[in-house]
């Protein structure tokens, strides 16, 4: 995981932008400008609240957008090729076998009259055509074991697996082909906090037993803070702020990300309120003057109304003062390195300079 | 949710097949017919190919211990003609019915998968075909084509499909958009696999009870073609059976066993095919199943006004 930042990104997005076109109406911006780079190995968080174009931006990176999506922008860049300028046929060999995705909500992503093994199966079948029957099968009793489920149960169809069974067959759906890339949406939502964790855990394993890049897509913040080397926060279709999970939880600039920290409760201050943030994320077509946040931020002042902020990079001395009282605590696991990239979309980061 | 497999196995499918009364009862009506028509050499006691010597008494002779059901207007043995005619019915329900529901079947599935210009022209063709009225149609092309056998399937057949394409179509909108065809996608499977393992198999059910209820009107088809005097001249249907005791004089000699006969047959099959399909949409679609919910008086306390309960 202490991959030196110089080497080349295994995945390097830059200035996505996404709209959504319907007709009679102005494109929506459901994702504007978002860049990030991921490491093989890496682990990434995408935070935030419903609505902020997070499982827009993981569908545009496969490019499995519905067909009123439109990527009007930016770059895709896996291993130096460019994904957006690839013809639908290459993009299919590169979805799956290099890159691929656990999706929200196990149930609905089964086809209920086809066994799991199967439908596992499926995604081996297409990537390797020469596989016989027989060593499709051992490969799909090899993956059901690697989650923790039963081979013999690769016959069973989807009704008779539990919740958790479901998410698990998923993650070892998602493994079929060995991808170098997963990407999961929401992988917990829906399953009780045990099972959550057990599939986490799992996850998590899996990730460095493998050397997997992975995308965590969720917006609980305790995810992240387990298993994330880095976040990325967004709030409405832009990137609020951008940095390593340390600077995230110990020294956040954007108040949206503040705001969030403080809505996620802290268990060794036992008596302190939960925070909530007043108001709803913007809807994509109807999105405020200046800031995107400005109509729900705390430290809203008259800039923010007129004029957007641009992704700045946070001074790292401001940063290194606020998180020296943290040092040493179990987080600080990349001292060594060269300082961490931190941006952020804020008037006030502007201001301290 | 509706996460219960719609094709249930085999065994499943048998043990609530035969809970419902009504698809029992479809079951059994057909399966008489069908014996009729299989077996019409052996049960019949005449050959209604073979020419009879007409006298006056044996034109429209009354039932008797010879003609169980009488004769006709030629002197044949009505009870062996509403034997041999049960095969014309069947053939022409069966067949037609294939070929509605594989025309039907595939433009619908094509049309609600591709959506955009392909769903367009292929939804208004069938609008247009739908506001053409069948009877005239199938009339004048059967009147052109010559009455044969194979002429009248065809033309039933490829006449009758449109309602199946528009639910089949229906069907397919609701099950592209769920999430298992998106992963399906991603997985970098194609059109075709898409359409034939993840589509086809939840439009099935609905494919299977839908034929059942063409069929039947298949069969309503035929025989007014062949009460409108457009039949095979050599075969014998209940359709041709009621043109010909309608057209000669059968009415006004009082002779009911003609009409009466072949009527009975017609009702018969059709009334067979509506139960079975009604029975087989209430066993593969649990959902329309509510008599669980109110049949048993431990379950449910009566309704305070029985008269408004469905």
């Amino acid at each position: 995981m202490t991959t030196p930042t110089t080497s080349a990104p295994l995945l390097a997005v830059r200035d996505l932008s996404i709209d959504f076109i319907t007709p009679d109406r102005p494109p929506a911006h459901a994702v504007s400008r978002v860049s990030f780079t991921l490491q093989p190995g890496e682990a990434m968080g995408l935070v935030g609240e419903s609505g902020c174009g997070k499982t827009t931006l993981s569908l545009a990176l496969l490019r499995l957008l519905p067909p009123q999506g439109r990527i009007v922008n930016g770059s895709v860049q896996f291993n130096g090729r460019e994904l957006l300028a690839l013809a639908e046929p290459e993009m299919a060999d590169i979805r799956w076998r290099h890159m691929a995705m656990i999706f929200q909500g196990a149930m609905n992503a089964l086809n209920p009259v086809v066994t799991v093994g199967s439908q596992i199966g499926e995604a081996i079948h297409r990537h390797y055509p020469f596989m016989s029957p027989p060593e499709v099968a051992a490969r799909v009793a090899e993956l059901l074991d690697m989650v923790g489920i039963l081979g013999a149960r690769a016959d069973q169809y989807p009704h008779q697996y539990s919740g958790g069974m479901r998410q698990r067959a998923m993650i070892a759906m998602a493994l079929a082909c060995s991808p170098e890339i997963v990407i999961a949406d929401e992988p917990t939502t829906a399953l009780d906090v045990m099972i959550q964790a057990q599939i986490l855990d799992l996850l998590d394993n899996l990730r460095r037993h493998l050397g997997l890049a992975v995308i965590f897509v969720t917006h609980d913040l305790g995810v992240v803070a387990e298993l994330c080397d880095k976040v990325l926060v967004m709030y409405g279709g832009v990137t609020a702020e951008y940095a390593d999970v340390d600077t995230i939880y110990n020294s956040p600039r954007h108040p949206y990300t503040q705001e969030l920290l403080k809505a996620f409760p802290d268990l060794s201050k036992p008596q302190a309120a939960l925070n909530s943030i007043p108001g709803y994320p913007p809807r994509p077509d109807a999105l405020p003057t200046g800031c995107r946040f400005h109509p729900r931020c705390p430290l809203v002042f008259d800039r923010c109304r007129t004029d957007q902020p641009a992704l700045l990079s946070v001074s790292p001395v401001w940063s290194s003062q606020q998180s020296s009282g943290y040092a040493g605590t179990a987080n600080s696991k990349r001292s060594g390195e060269v300082r961490p990239t931190h941006l952020a979309s804020c008037h006030l980061v502007e201001n301290d300079k | 949710m509706t996460d219960q497999p719609l094709l249930l196995s085999g065994a499943a499918f048998w043990k609530s097949f035969r809970r419902n009364r009504i698809a029992l009862a479809g079951l059994i009506m057909l399966a008489l017919a069908l014996f009729a028509a299989v077996f019409a050499p052996v049960i019949a006691p005449y050959d209604p190919a073979a020419s009879v010597e007409i006298t006056i008494d044996s034109i429209y002779a009354r039932p008797s211990a010879a003609h169980l059901l009488g004769t006709d207007d030629a002197g044949k043995d009505v009870l062996s003609n509403f034997i041999y005619g049960s095969r014309v019915s069947l053939t022409v329900g069966i067949f037609a019915s294939f070929i509605s529901i594989v025309i039907g079947g595939t433009l619908g599935i094509v049309a609600g998968y591709l959506g955009g210009r392909t769903e367009r022209v292929i939804m208004r063709f069938t609008d247009i075909m739908l506001v053409i009225p069948d009877l005239p149609l199938t009339v004048v092309i059967v009147a052109i084509t010559k009455p044969r056998l194979l002429n009248i399937i065809l033309v039933i057949g490829l006449i009758g499909w449109t309602t199946t394409a528009r639910l089949v179509r229906a069907q397919t909108l609701s099950i592209k958009e769920r999430k298992f065809v998106l992963r399906a996608r991603s997985i970098g499977a194609g059109h075709f696999h898409i359409l034939r393992r993840h589509i086809f198999p939840l439009v099935l059910p609905l494919l299977v009870v839908n034929s059942v209820l063409i069929i039947s009107l298949a069969i309503l088809n035929e025989s007014t073609l062949s009460f409108l005097g457009l039949s095979d001249p050599t075969v014998v249907s209940w359709g041709q059976m009621l043109n010909y005791a309608f057209e000669r004089g059968a009415m006004s000699s009082r002779a009911w066993w003609v009409l009466v006969t072949p009527g009975f047959g017609i009702v018969w099959l059709v009334l067979g095919f509506t139960l079975l399909g009604h029975g087989l949409e209430q066993v593969l679609n649990p959902r329309t199943e509510w008599h669980h919910l109110t049949d048993h008086p431990l379950m449910v306390s009566l309704p305070a006004f029985p008269e408004t309960h469905p």
